[in-house]
């Protein structure tokens, strides 16, 4: 406890870290957003609630509808310090100590009142989304507001990809319902028709920013990594996992961003920490499985201080893979919104995903893996501890274990997390040194 | 003589061990770990200190021949006892001390009639500690705080039901002056207290000139501590530089390597950790896992056992060996285990086979962390407090077979519960080599005796 006090007493005491432009830029992108949304039934726009994997944000906007997303919300209210309480109001309400802690801190956000991160109230929605990518809680999840807020929901059933490929089946039967129950559905809640051509040009907004946002994902390969592909990671997916596909604001973030980030490869610079540049990098590493929010800054510093780089991170590819190659494409919007849902991390077997961290172990020269397993998400901790031995039997790079959870502060244990973490890292280091010894 | 000390600070005890610059073990040191980490410590290496040079004295002895030799031997067994002894004394001085001041601020309640039941206690433990030493080899724990507790209960119920007064006026001002004690770093003149534990235990024996010998050259050996590396469960809160600090988890793996270097799979429960490990052919951690936010099955699952059973910690896994129709406990939860406790006692159950079912429910914890961490293979040791207990032992054992077949080695050491602080001192041999070493800075001032202190503000809350 001493320790706590004196540590955060003197970071109080340091100067904050200045902010890029394109920090300031997402911060203004964001606060106009949850004023779009503020003033949503104001302004007669219609409100639709949606999940990251597998949103439609093209689509949504094409209709001049906006976007809410129940699981930023959560994680924003893990972050700023209010999921213990919303979720200790949803256990009072009746559910389960085991449920996922993204879905009670939602209901108990809602239950208090539905305020939004800015401190503004969050819309209610004219419409749920569901659109469904192997998490079988999000429909419970929906089910759930549906009783809430009695508005009508739509959903779009997406095949798990278990042989780890998009069959034309697969394509067509997602396009098929996006044409037959969706756009429809959409269409009667907005009261518009689609407009082809303004997709259309939505469709070639996103390709423009996720071809930047992958520049910023393969600039990790660089010695030392201008980014940090996790915590730092987590924040230049906000726009495009959110609201903004699809949107110039994204273009000019993203591209800003790039520019950014390829003028500090340029410096020879490292990524920048919440106290600053990280110095020089000592270890490199790929993680998998969402971060904990609630101890967010906390978790990061238990790495930035052992100057431990996250070189790439499969949790911020849950809203997209972009760096596999898809893109967004104006030439067959339907077809790619397909496409895009169907490949989504959350929606890629076992086999796929040790494929994919393998990929990122070799082409980032990581020096050792981590996974941190999350209570609340089996969708994601599932086979974990088998990807990890699969994982260092063909690359014979060091995994590690850690395990916390996304939004339930009670199950981040700030003590056994830094000392598996710690021994982690001494493990790196002694693997090296007998690697070095004659 | 230059020294290389590991300290593995445990949630129960802190250990230390020396070695030499061949790496080879001079001495080891436990003690209880107290709300004092620094004291903690700095007792422990004391004690290894103590430890190596009776170690060294007695290998001096066993050069020794002639006549004298085998008096000198037995001289020397019963020299370290009285060295205990005299050590025991001090303490006890300290305390006597630390209670009267107490007392004598504590307004109303310090009576006449308290202060002299005080002193008889104090008294009468001063008198029984000799056979505590000398006579009697089978006390329970070598810590001041066990064996001052349980002889201070034994007489403070006696006299307090004598003379007509509250067991409770005489616990305070115990209770508060062991805490305060056990925090205090008392200076350790080695050479004096082996003088007079010498001289308690009678001329007679060190007729022989060598051994008056033998006696100043192990108060006089000089022992440098070169490098120092701690670990354990308590190294986060310690002033030691970042650099000499290694996690338990490599110290454990490293320890038990040295010990037995076949071994490719450790296991260590300690008293809120449970580990199991895997080492490569070099002693290096390869992979591990670790109990997470939950400490059942760890060692403080058997002491919470013990405390529903009134019986001591090393009282469980004979009793439990005893079994002949172990129950089946279901309860992984200690909280819960303590409730099927007491239900079963109540369904008139044998205590030995409640145990014997609770023995094997932690285990199996400690089964689950092995198959997660990548099961067992070749060699398996098994480290930490619990390797004490022989029902742990051996319910592990059946069960490392049962699950990975019976052509494993399972070892289990005597000096289990130093194989954290072996890895460590190993670690500080490491970075001394590599011209890189650290040391054990105590930043609180060694007193000699008893403490000045400011009198308490409220004698209601003394």
């Amino acid at each position: 406890m001493t320790l706590n006090t004196s540590v955060q007493k003197s970071q109080a005491t340091v100067a904050p870290v200045p902010k890029d432009d394109s920090q300031k830029r997402q911060k203004r992108m964001i606060a106009d957003h949850f004023d779009r949304l503020a003033r949503a039934k104001e302004d007669g726009r219609k409100v639709v609630y949606t999940f990251v994997p597998g949103n439609l944000t093209e689509l949504i906007s094409a209709f001049e509808m906006l976007p809410v997303l129940p699981e930023i919300n959560a994680l924003q209210s893990g972050m700023r310090g209010k999921s213990g309480g919303y979720i200790s109001e949803a256990e009072r309400a009746g559910h389960s100590e085991d449920v996922c802690s993204y879905v009670k801190c939602d209901l108990g956000m809602l239950k208090s009142g539905n305020i939004g991160p800015t401190g503004k109230v969050l819309p209610k929605p004219d419409l749920l989304l569901l659109s469904y990518t192997g998490c079988f809680t999000f429909m419970k999840w929906f089910e759930i507001l549906q009783q809430e807020y009695r508005c009508p929901v739509v959903m779009l059933h997406v095949p798990y990809q278990a042989e780890g490929r998009i069959t034309d089946e697969m394509r067509d039967y997602v396009v098929q319902q996006l044409i037959s129950e969706v756009i429809p559905a959409m269409e009667q809640v907005s009261g518009r028709k689609l407009d082809a051509a303004t997709l259309e040009e939505k469709m070639r907004l996103s390709a423009r920013a996720e071809n930047a946002l992958v520049r910023v994902w393969e600039s990790a390969r660089h010695r030392p990594s201008p980014i940090d592909g996790y915590f730092g990671g987590v924040y230049y997916i906000g726009p495009i996992f959110s609201a903004f596909r699809g949107t110039t604001d994204a273009v000019l973030y993203y591209e800003e961003l790039a520019a950014e980030v390829e003028d500090r490869i340029a410096r020879g610079e490292g990524p920048t920490t919440p106290d600053g540049p990280l110095g020089p990098e000592r270890y490199r590493l790929v993680v998998e499985g969402p971060p904990n929010w609630t101890s967010f800054n906390e978790f990061w510093r238990m790495f930035s201080r052992e100057r431990a780089v996250i070189v790439a991170s499969t949790y911020t590819r849950v809203g997209g893979l972009y760096d596999l190659g898809f893109r967004h494409s104006p030439a067959d919007p339907i077809r790619s919104l397909a496409d895009y849902c169907l490949g989504c991390y959350t929606n890629r077997s076992l086999p796929s995903r040790v494929d994919l961290l393998e990929k990122y172990i070799r082409d980032y020269a990581a020096d050792g893996f981590l996974i941190n397993s999350v209570k609340s998400c089996n969708s994601f901790s599932a086979g974990q501890l088998l990807i990890l031995r699969e994982l260092e039997k063909r690359t014979g790079v060091p995994g590690g274990f850690i395990e916390s959870d996304l939004v339930d502060p009670r199950y981040f244990g700030r003590a056994n997390v830094e000392n598996r973490l710690q021994s982690y890292l001494q493990m790196l280091d002694s693997r090296r040194s007998s690697r070095a010894a004659p | 003589m230059k020294v290389f000390v590991g300290i593995d600070l445990g949630s129960t005890t802190t250990k230390a061990v020396l070695l030499d610059e061949n790496g080879q073990i001079m001495g080891r040191g436990i003690t209880n770990s107290r709300s004092n980490y620094e004291v903690a410590c700095a007792v422990a290496r004391d004690e290894a200190m103590t430890s190596a040079r009776f170690n060294y004295l007695a290998r001096a002895l066993q050069e020794l021949k002639g006549s004298g030799a085998e008096a000198a031997r037995v001289f020397e067994s019963r020299l370290l006892q009285a060295f205990r002894l005299a050590l025991y004394l001090d303490e006890l001085a300290a305390l006597r001390a630390r209670m009267i001041e107490l007392v004598e601020t504590a307004g109303e309640r310090a009576t006449a009639s308290l202060r002299g039941a005080i002193s008889d206690i104090l008294d009468e433990m001063e008198q029984n500690a000799p056979s505590l030493f000398l006579e009697n080899e089978g006390r329970r724990s070598d810590f001041f705080r066990d064996l001052a507790g349980a002889a201070f209960l034994t007489a403070a119920e006696r006299i307090s039901s004598a003379r007509g007064l509250r067991f409770e006026a005489l616990a305070w001002p115990f209770d508060r002056a062991i805490l305060d004690i056990e925090s205090e770093l008392r200076a350790l003149d080695f050479q004096a207290v082996l003088s007079r534990a010498a001289q308690r235990i009678g001329p007679e024996a060190s007729s022989d000139n060598s051994l008056p010998r033998a006696l100043e050259q192990i108060g006089n050996q000089s022992l440098e501590e070169a490098s120092f590396v701690g670990t354990g469960y308590g190294r986060q809160t310690l002033p030691f530089p970042k650099a000499a600090v290694r996690s338990e988890i490599l110290c454990h793996g490293r320890g038990a390597h040295r010990l037995f270097p076949g071994t490719r799979t450790v296991l260590d429960i300690g008293g809120q950790d449970t580990k199991a490990i895997q080492v490569d052919e070099r002693g290096v951690v390869t992979s591990f896992q670790m109990n997470d936010r939950c400490a059942a099955g760890c060692g403080r699952y058997l002491g919470y056992i013990a405390d529903e059973l009134s019986l001591g910690l090393h009282e469980l896994g004979p009793l439990a060996l005893k079994s002949c129709s172990p129950a089946r406990i279901n309860s992984t939860c200690t909280v819960f285990a303590g409730a099927e406790l007491r239900e079963r006692l109540a369904l008139g159950e044998k205590r030995e086979d409640i145990l014997a079912g609770l023995h094997r429910a932690i285990i199996l914890r400690a089964m689950s962390l092995l198959a997660r961490s990548g099961g067992v293979s070749e060699e398996f040791t098994f480290t930490g407090g619990v390797c004490k207990n022989p029902m742990a032992c051996r319910v592990l054992g059946e069960l490392v077979c049962e699950n990975y077949g019976d052509q494993l080695t399972i070892n289990i050491h005597p000096d289990s519960i130093y194989m954290g602080a072996l890895g460590a001192a190993l670690f500080a041999l490491d970075d001394w080599r590599a011209g890189d070493p650290h040391l054990l800075r105590i930043s609180q001032q060694r007193s000699s005796g008893v403490s000045e202190r400011e009198p308490s503000a409220c004698a209601e809350c003394a």
